[in-house]
């Protein structure tokens, strides 16, 4: 038990310490955390509300899919993404297997689903409530989608925020599309599991509590927007 | 069930309709909730629509403005279909978009293709016709009912209509909110608008309409100039709607 201990204290001198090889790793994650949310919301927005305003066949099918999506398992999205540009694969010749590359390709995969199911939603809602306004004020199809997309915006961050969240915890799939090469592709989660089984509780420990205070924030900036919004009366 | 009577706006008759509602019937939910509604609508002034809840008020200003298509039936106008922004519609219950009182009235001016080099002066003097000047910068879904209320019949007048439609434009306002309300709509008739209102108010449709056509369970019932129909209902209904004591 004083292994414990001393792990504990050995991570907050980590932490304090401002540690080198720890700053590498969260900030790596937070790049292709971040890097994977952008792609996933430059996707997933425009979709969902294609999704939630278009009238195409197939719609309703495709509204399922994309939900159904939502709980994709991330190790499932990690060994499609490996065989798509694994050396034998269809996209082998680019050589990304095993770079920061790959593993932003593996949670935009895992994020857009999340974005464009809560955006659908989100407009949906939005757009049964704006529809007779905007047509009466002969609004174009293009104006429509643009008007609802900014007046939805707290709610579209909140999903883009829940969708970080779960690219930011997500461990299956960056570790076997990334490989967890150390200064590499290493990043917070990938680093926890292999340092707690080499038995490196420090190191561990350190990331695990930054992931969670990161965690943690990303859901007080969730909360504070919902107030926020619903103070402005834009919710 | 009582006879339609025949459509008697006098000397309106003279001059040919502006809109003309052509047997028109809508269904929803297996039922006509507008049934054989027949009614020639001249060129100019105010044409209050009466009627108990559920008559179908609502749903004759969403056919008028093509919000919704008839089951069957037509609606004619006689100078061709307007276009979005000749025929404006305020709300029973106003659409606000989540923005601030001058992003409302500015998204409503961007949508009907005011040049963004007029836009402010407009914005300006749509905010002075509604007296909203100190409201401006506010988001204009925490206003009052009332101020919501004007800042929609402002919208409504951004794009100069030529035929405005109010639904229940005064309903849950306070008496100033309501003359202020007036005002504005007597000032578009006086401009030329052709306004058609929903209204229970006894008092505001004797002050602004010309013609008043009641409505009951989809069906027109009368349609004549205000002081006649107020003087002498010829239905039943009117009579007893007047009376305030019609039983749906
Ligand atoms: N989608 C729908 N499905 C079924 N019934 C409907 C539908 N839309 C409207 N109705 C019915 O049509 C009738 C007329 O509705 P409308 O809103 O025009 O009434 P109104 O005259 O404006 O009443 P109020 O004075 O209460 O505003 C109502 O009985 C309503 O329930
Ligand atoms: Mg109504």
């Amino acid at each position: 038990m004083q292994d414990f201990g001393a792990a504990f204290a050995e991570a907050f001198a980590l932490i304090a310490g401002l540690d080198a090889e720890l700053m590498a790793i969260i900030g790596l994650s937070l790049r292709v955390t971040f890097s994977a949310v952008l792609i996933a919301c430059a996707i997933g927005l425009p979709l969902g509300a294609l999704l939630a305003v278009g009238r195409f066949p197939g719609r309703a099918a495709l509204v399922v899919l994309v939900s159904a999506l939502m709980g994709l398992p991330p190790v499932v999205v990690g060994l499609a993404v490996y065989l798509l540009l694994s050396s034998a694969g269809p996209l082998g010749v680019l050589q990304l297997l095993y770079t920061p590359t790959a593993m932003i390709i593996a949670q935009a995969i895992l994020v857009t689903p999340i974005v464009a199911a809560l955006t659908r939603q989100v407009i949906e809602d939005l757009h049964g409530e704006y529809d007779e306004l905007l047509r009466s004020l002969g609004t174009s199809r293009l104006g429509t989608v643009a008007t609802l997309l900014w007046d939805a915006r707290y709610s579209l961050l909140t999903a883009a925020l829940a969708g970080l969240g779960r690219a930011l915890a997500e461990v299956g799939a960056v570790m076997i599309v990334g490989g967890n090469i150390n200064h590499v592709t290493r990043v917070m989660t990938t680093a926890i599991a292999l340092e707690t089984s080499k038995g490196e509780l420090a190191l561990a420990l350190g990331l695990g509590i930054i992931l969670v205070c990161l965690s943690i924030l990303i859901n007080a900036g969730l909360m504070g927007l919902r107030r926020t919004a619903e103070r402005m009366a834009y919710a | 069930m009582p006879e339609v009577l025949a459509i008697d706006f006098g000397d309106e008759k003279a001059s040919p309709p502006a809109i003309l509602l052509d047997d028109v019937v809508l269904e929803r939910g297996g039922k006509a909730v507008i049934d054989r509604l027949s009614l020639p609508l001249g060129p100019k002034g105010v044409t209050a629509f009466m009627g108990p809840n559920g008559a179908g008020k609502s749903l004759t200003l969403r056919l008028i403005a093509g919000l919704i298509a008839p089951t069957a039936g037509r609606i004619r106008f006689a100078e061709g279909v307007p276009l979005p922004q000749q025929i404006a519609l305020v709300f029973q219950k106003p659409v606000l978009l989540r923005r601030s009182v001058r992003a409302n009235l500015d998204h409503a001016l961007k949508t009907f293709g005011t040049p963004r080099r007029e836009r402010p002066a407009r914005l300006a003097d749509l905010l002075a016709l509604g007296q909203l000047e100190p409201l401006a910068e506010r988001p204009a879904r925490v206003l009052s009912g009332g101020e919501q209320q004007r800042v929609a019949m402002v919208r409504a007048l951004a794009a100069n209509p030529k035929y405005l439609l109010l639904d229940e434009p005064t309903a849950s306002l306070d008496p100033q909110a309501t003359a202020a309300i007036e005002t504005l709509v007597a000032r578009a008739v006086a401009a030329g608008v052709r306004v058609i209102l929903v209204t229970h108010d006894r008092g505001q449709a004797g002050r602004l309409a010309d013609d008043i056509c009641f409505l009951h369970k989809g069906r027109l019932l009368e349609a004549a100039p205000a002081a006649r129909f107020f003087q002498a209902p010829k239905t039943a209904e009117a009579k007893a709607y007047l009376a305030g004591d019609l039983l749906l």
